[in-house]
């Protein structure tokens, strides 16, 4: 790799021993994947909580804090673990509950700024076009590179942590021209009405064509999405086909037409997407022993659009008594959804609100289940449908409107 | 019989280990429980199957960012694998292999199957971007 002065230095130890070992596990990334320098990046979003980085993780961290660690470009974090207003009541386990406060101690000594979000994108930070950045999560990755036209890859906890300190990452994959080109066409044939039917489209396209590289091209649809919606389709791409970008031709930024995100090329494969394609999505459920006592709107949290919607169709109704319904947010959006009367019509219809965390990173899932005897969970997220599988949670993809019903019902349809 | 497989990028020591060789992709977060080693997903085709010191052959890498801060948290614990022979893989597996000191390895030719299967011991050389079938 071709380094500057400036990163040569650091690698001699100019700014410190943390920015050095960064910077060296930063080229030896960059050096697997063939890039030819590092690239400055202006925003960094890194995963970091008790129950992705384990004890390990923690002790990394406070070995950082020890040497100085000081992050040199903005950094915010990614959904946790814990809420700590809700914890005891979630059984969650206290010694991990004072890890995780440990944790935001060591990453507020580096400067990080602890927003703890996944939804950065829609709250935070919105990167203009070619802006390089270093993102974690994979849905805020795929959201800056299609919606925004920003340059991310997906950066790891330990990798976004290291693009805080030295204020730069390996430039390859989606900070370069040549893997932002389209890979195959699909067209949108498509009602769409639910944010739970995008994320379908998300599973179906992302699981047919596993694959970080390929750039889903979207065309065809009749009318304009919204940001909760290409929110929803790009967290299931990224999550059922790890994919990193897509186009919307017409709507995200470099594409303004099919030819132009090809750029002379054909696209490998034209596929198409029907409602009947949609109805078969929500048709492939195993309703497993028919447990309908666990809702959940999470993954990614909820905008506050998306909390104005729960809170109507939730007015006036209560979660059946014996089940469980959760809406996960950022601090951000629940203090203006409880100024608006939004969080109040949820919680009076006795639905759970937790703030600063994703549902299915919670630390102690996997016991959480037991206790409460659950087996199924419901949700209108494609992404969290996919990712809680190794929680053993048996898991079921209804809309919006379903998923309260099924809620207040207590009933599996 | 062809006994090696060449792969395209490839990072860490030279490592020997038991094959275990998966028709399905992997993510340390969806797949796996994080205090055995074991692949819990249900449904997943190594379901019940553990991964520790094992060399481990994807074909795919799923999802997940966490997956940077997991392989440091099992190789922490001793529940990780030898190595990883990815066929296509992200930037996540390999930033976190990288941070844990995992080998890894993505792109191969030919396909591992007909050349591989599980229980074969191999060696995985990613500095001369090879793996040997040893027996």
């Amino acid at each position: 790799m071709e380094l500057s002065a400036e990163e040569r230095a650091i690698l001699a130890g100019s700014r410190g021993e943390p920015a050095r070992r960064a910077l060296e596990y930063q080229v030896e990334v960059g050096r697997f994947w063939g890039a030819k320098r590092l690239v400055p990046v202006t925003n960094v979003h890194m995963m970091g909580d008790i129950e992705v980085m384990g004890d390990a993780g923690l002790a990394y961290l406070q070995g950082e804090v020890k040497s100085a660690a000081r992050c040199v470009v903005s950094t915010t974090t990614n959904a946790r673990c814990v809420d700590f207003a809700h914890c005891d009541r979630l059984g969650q386990d206290p010694g991990e509950v004072a890890k995780e406060r440990e944790l935001i101690q060591c990453l507020r000594r580096m400067d990080v700024v602890t927003t703890d979000t996944c939804i950065n994108y829609q709250t935070v930070y919105q990167p203009h076009l070619g802006e390089h950045v270093a993102w974690g999560d994979t849905g805020t990755v795929i959201y800056a590179n299609s919606v925004f036209g920003a340059r991310s890859n997906f950066e790891s906890g330990p990798a976004a942590l290291a693009a805080a300190l030295t204020g730069r990452t390996p430039e390859y994959g989606f900070h370069l021209d040549e893997h932002r080109r389209g890979s195959f066409t699909v067209e949108l044939k498509v009602r769409l009405d639910d944010l739970a039917d995008w994320g379908a489209v998300g599973k179906l396209v992302g699981e047919a064509h596993q694959d970080y590289f390929a750039v889903p091209v979207f065309h065809g649809y009749h009318r304009t999405p919204t940001a909760d919606e290409l929110k929803h389709l790009g967290a299931a791409l990224a999550s059922y086909g790890s994919m990193g970008m897509f186009h919307f031709v017409g709507v995200t930024p470099e594409a303004p037409s099919v030819a132009a995100v090809f750029q002379g090329r054909e696209p490998a494969e034209r596929i198409a997407i029907s409602d009947r394609d949609i109805d078969r999505v929500y048709g492939s459920y195993n309703l497993g022993d028919g447990d309908a006592r666990l809702v959940v709107f999470s993954g990614p949290q909820q905008s506050l659009l998306e909390m104005k919607r729960l809170a109507a169709l939730f007015q006036g109704r209560k979660v059946k008594s014996g089940s469980s319904c959760f809406v996960t947010t950022n601090g951000a959006v629940l203090a203006q959804s409880r100024a608006l009367g939004y969080a109040s019509a949820l919680e009076d219809a006795g639905v759970t609100i937790l703030e600063g965390v994703c549902f299915y990173i919670l630390q102690n899932l996997s016991p959480m289940r037991q206790a409460n005897r659950w087996t199924n969970m419901v949700s209108s997220s494609a992404k969290i449908v996919n990712i809680i599988g190794a929680h053993r949670f048996n898991t079921i993809l209804r809309r919006t409107a379903d998923c309260v019903e099924i809620a207040c019902s207590g009933r599996l349809r | 019989m062809q006994r090696t497989i060449a792969v395209a990028r490839g990072f860490g020591p030279v490592v020997e280990g038991e094959a275990l060789v998966s028709e399905e992709g992997f993510s340390p977060r969806y797949d796996l429980d994080r205090w055995t080693g074991v692949i819990t997903k249900p449904g997943h085709k190594l379901e019940g199957v553990s991964i520790v010191d094992k060399v481990c052959f994807f074909p795919t890498a799923k999802g997940g960012i966490a997956a940077g801060w997991a392989f440091y948290d099992i190789k922490w614990k001793k529940i990780a694998p030898k190595a990883f022979v990815f066929g296509v893989t992200n930037p996540v597996m390999v930033q976190g292999a990288i941070f844990a000191g995992i080998p890894i390895t993505a792109g191969w030719s030919p396909h591992p199957r007909g050349v591989v299967k599980t229980g074969d011991w191999v060696r995985v050389d990613p500095g001369r971007n090879i793996i040997e079938v040893l027996r």
